[in-house]
C-alpha cells in the first residue's frame, strides 16, 4: 500500500447499474473519483428501468407508467457521466478474491483490482414450488415484466397471474393496460390482508392510492381477482393449459396458456459472500442476507452495498442506498462527503422501511406451503430433485444445515446456484426439522457465480496463481 | 402455437436463423429466446427427465433457457440477442 500514491488507487468499482448503482456512481463522480461501473445488462436502468434492445415506438410512458420520470432522469444522469466513468455492459462480474474482480467481457475474462466496493446487485422474483410450475408458459412475474417491457411480448393469449406482492397487481394491470388478455390474477394472500395497506396512507399516500387504483381498474376491465388462494397446481402437459387451486375448500379451475408467478423479491447476495461479508437474518425478508449499517458499510471494511441486493425495499429506496453507500466510501477514504446529505438520506431510507413493513404484511409470504407441497414436485428445477427427495435426504441424513442438505441432496447444486430453489429449500428444511428458516443457515456462494466458460475460469485461475 | 405473443415490433426488420434445422424469422429487437418462444413452445428438453421447459425468469436467474447452436456453442436465450444466421437447436437434451 504505502508504495502507492493516491492517484494510483485502483477505481472504486460498482457492479449494478440499476438505480443503486448510477446514483451511487454520480455521487463519487460528483466527487472527483472516476469509478468503473459493470452490469450484466446491456443498458443501464437495472430491472425496473430496464431498456428495450430497439426503440419500438413506445414512449417512457408506455414503458415506465407512474413512474417514467424517474426512468429518464435516471438514463439521463447515468448517461451524463459519460467520459467521467468507466462502463462495461454485458459484464458479468462472476469471482472476487483478494481485491481483485473477474469480470467476463466481450468473450474474455479479466480481472480488475479495485479500491471501494460498492454491490448493487439487485433482486429476482422469490417463489415457492408448485405442480407444474416448470411447464413451458410459467414465467415468473418479473419475466413476465420483462417480456413485455424489454421485448413487447405477452407471455400467452389468455393469462393468470398469480402470487403475492404488488409486482402481482403491477404487472397485471400493465399487461390490461397493454391490450394483453388477463384471464384472472390469483392472491395467496386473504383479502383482509389488504387493510394492512391503510397503515401505509400517512407513509406513502400517493403509493397506496396508486395500488387502489389498479386494483379498481382491473375489477373494471372485469379481470376477476381471487383472494386466498392456495393448493394452487399448474396443469398441462407440455405447456400449460389451466390452472387449479382451492379456497375456501372449494376447488377451482381455470383455463389458461400464460401464467406470471411469483412471491415478492429475494436479494442477490453471491458477491457479498464472496466478499467475505458476515450475514444475518433479516426476519421481513426471511433471509440470511449480509450485515450492513444505515450508510450500507459491509463488515469487510470498503465494501458496502446499496439497493435491493441488501435486502429488498424498492426502486426510490435503492437510489437513496445507492447515495448514501457513495458517501459512506468518500468518508472513510478521508474525501469530503456531505454529512446533511447523508443524514437526510437515511431518513428516508428508514421512512420506506417502515412503509416495507406495511406492504410485508399486505402481501404476506405463503411459507406455511412448504408443509403441503407434494412429494412428487420438482423443488430444484436444475436438478430435477422433488420435493419427497428432498424430505427423504433431511430425514435419512439427519440433515439440519441447507449446506449439507446440498451435498446430500444436491439441491442447489445446479446452474442457478439456489437462486429458485434457496428459498424453498430453507422453508421446507425448517419445516422438517421442527426450527425457525434463521436456523438453517444459507447455501454458501460459489464462483463463478454464474456460469462462464470453463476455459474462461480456468484461465483467470492461471493468472490469478501467476 | 408459440408461447409468446408481440404486441409491438411486428413491423421491424426480419432477422433470419433457423430453429431445429427450419428456416424461421425473428425481428430486429429479439432476444434469442423471444425469437424462439414467438414461433414455438419450448427452448429446450430438461437434462434428466427431458421434459419441455421455456426459461423462466428472462432475467440471467434461473439459467432454465440455455440453448444450443448447430456449432455446439451454447448460450444463454434470454440474456443474448438474436444475430442473423445463428442455427439453434431446441431438441438435444443434454446441454450440460
Ligand atoms: C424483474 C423485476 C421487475 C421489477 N419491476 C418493478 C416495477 O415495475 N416497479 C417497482 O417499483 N419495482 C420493481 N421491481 C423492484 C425494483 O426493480 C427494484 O426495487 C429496483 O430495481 C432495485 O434497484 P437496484 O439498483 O437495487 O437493483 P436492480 O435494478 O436489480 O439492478 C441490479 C443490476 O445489477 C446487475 N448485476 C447483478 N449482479 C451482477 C453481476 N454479478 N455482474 C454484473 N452485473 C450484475 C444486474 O444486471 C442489474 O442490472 C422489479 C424487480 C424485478 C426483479
Ligand atoms: S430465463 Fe432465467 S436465465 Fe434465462
Amino acid at each position: 500500500m504505502s508504495a502507492h500514491s493516491t492517484s494510483e488507487r485502483p477505481q472504486p468499482l460498482i457492479v449494478g447499474a440499476g438505480p443503486a448503482g448510477i446514483r451511487a456512481a454520480q455521487a463519487l463522480v460528483a466527487a472527483g473519483l472516476r469509478p468503473l461501473v459493470v452490469d450484466e445488462a446491456p443498458a443501464c436502468g437495472g430491472q425496473i428501468y430496464r431498456q428495450r434492445l430497439v426503440p419500438d415506438g413506445r414512449s417512457s410512458r408506455d414503458l415506465y407508467g407512474s413512474e417514467a420520470a424517474k426512468a429518464e432522469a435516471l438514463h439521463r444522469d447515468f448517461a451524463a457521466l459519460d467520459g467521467k466513468l468507466d462502463y462495461w455492459p454485458q459484464a458479468l462480474l462472476w469471482n472476487l478474491r483478494d481485491g481483485r474482480a473477474d469480470i467476463m467481457v466481450a468473450g474474455t475474462s479479466r480481472q480488475v483490482a479495485h479500491d471501494g466496493l460498492i454491490l448493487a446487485t439487485g433482486a429476482t422474483d422469490r417463489t415457492l414450488p408448485i405442480p407444474g410450475w416448470t411447464l413451458p408458459g410459467v414465467f415468473t412475474l418479473g419475466g413476465a415484466q420483462i417480456a413485455l417491457k424489454s421485448q413487447g411480448c405477452a407471455i400467452g393469449s389468455r393469462i393468470v397471474f398469480l402470487g403475492s406482492g404488488p409486482l402481482l397487481y403491477l404487472v397485471a394491470w400493465q399487461y390490461m393496460k397493454a391490450g394483453a388478455n388477463v384471464a384472472a390474477v390469483l392472491d395467496t394472500a386473504p383479502f383482509a390482508a389488504k387493510f394492512n395497506l391503510l397503515r401505509g396512507l400517512p407513509l406513502f399516500p400517493a403509493i397506496v392510492l396508486r395500488g387502489m387504483r389498479m386494483t379498481a381498474e382491473l375489477k373494471l376491465a372485469g379481470i376477476a381477482l381471487h383472494y386466498g388462494v392456495g393448493d394452487v397446481r399448474i396443469k398441462g402437459s407440455d405447456k400449460v393449459d389451466a390452472v387449479a387451486w382451492r379456497k375456501d375448500g372449494l376447488e377451482h379451475r381455470l383455463a389458461c396458456d400464460g401464467i406470471g408467478y411469483g412471491l415478492a423479491l429475494r436479494s442477490e447476495t453471491q458477491l457479498a459472500d464472496l466478499a467475505g461479508c458476515r450475514f444475518a437474518f433479516n426476519q421481513r425478508d426471511r433471509a440470511l442476507l449480509p450485515k450492513h449499517d444505515a450508510a450500507g458499510r459491509t463488515s469487510v471494511p470498503g465494501v458496502y452495498l446499496a439497493g435491493d441486493g441488501a435486502g429488498i425495499a424498492g426502486a426510490d429506496a435503492a437510489e437513496r442506498a445507492g447515495e448514501r453507500a457513495a458517501l459512506a466510501l468518500l468518508q472513510d477514504r478521508g474525501l469530503p462527503h456531505d454529512p446533511t446529505r447523508a443524514a437526510t438520506l437515511e431518513a428516508e431510507l428508514a421512512r420506506i422501511g417502515r412503509f416495507r413493513d406495511v406492504l410485508e404484511a399486505a402481501f404476506p409470504f405463503p411459507a406455511h406451503w412448504v408443509k403441503n407441497t407434494a412429494d412428487a414436485t420438482t423443488l430444484c428445477r436444475c436438478e430435477e430433485i422433488t420435493a419427497g427427495e428432498v424430505r427423504a435426504a433431511i430425514s435419512r441424513f439427519g440433515v439440519h444445515e441447507l449446506n449439507r442438505l446440498k451435498a446430500v441432496s444436491r439441491v442447489g447444486m445446479g446452474r442457478c446456484q439456489g437462486r429458485v430453489c434457496g428459498a424453498a429449500a430453507a422453508e421446507l428444511l425448517a419445516h422438517e426439522t421442527n426450527r425457525g428458516v434463521e436456523a438453517v443457515g444459507r447455501l454458501r456462494s460459489q464462483a463463478p457465480v454464474k456460469p462462464v466458460p470453463l476455459t474462461l475460469a480456468l484461465a483467470a485461475q492461471r493468472e490469478a496463481a501467476e | 402455437m408459440p408461447l409468446l405473443h408481440r404486441l409491438v415490433r411486428a413491423d421491424h426488420p426480419s432477422i433470419p436463423f433457423t430453429l431445429d434445422g427450419t428456416p424461421c424469422e425473428a425481428r430486429a429487437g429479439d432476444t434469442v429466446l423471444t425469437a424462439i418462444l414467438t414461433q414455438a413452445d419450448r427452448l429446450r428438453l430438461s437434462e434428466f427427465t427431458a421434459s419441455p421447459r421455456a426459461g423462466f425468469c428472462q432475467m440471467g436467474a434461473c439459467q432454465d433457457c440455455w440453448v444450443v447452436l448447430e456449432s455446439g456453442e451454447r448460450l444463454r436465450a434470454c440474456s443474448t440477442a438474436l444475430s442473423p444466421g445463428m442455427r439453434i437447436l431446441t431438441r438435444r437434451a443434454r446441454v450440460a
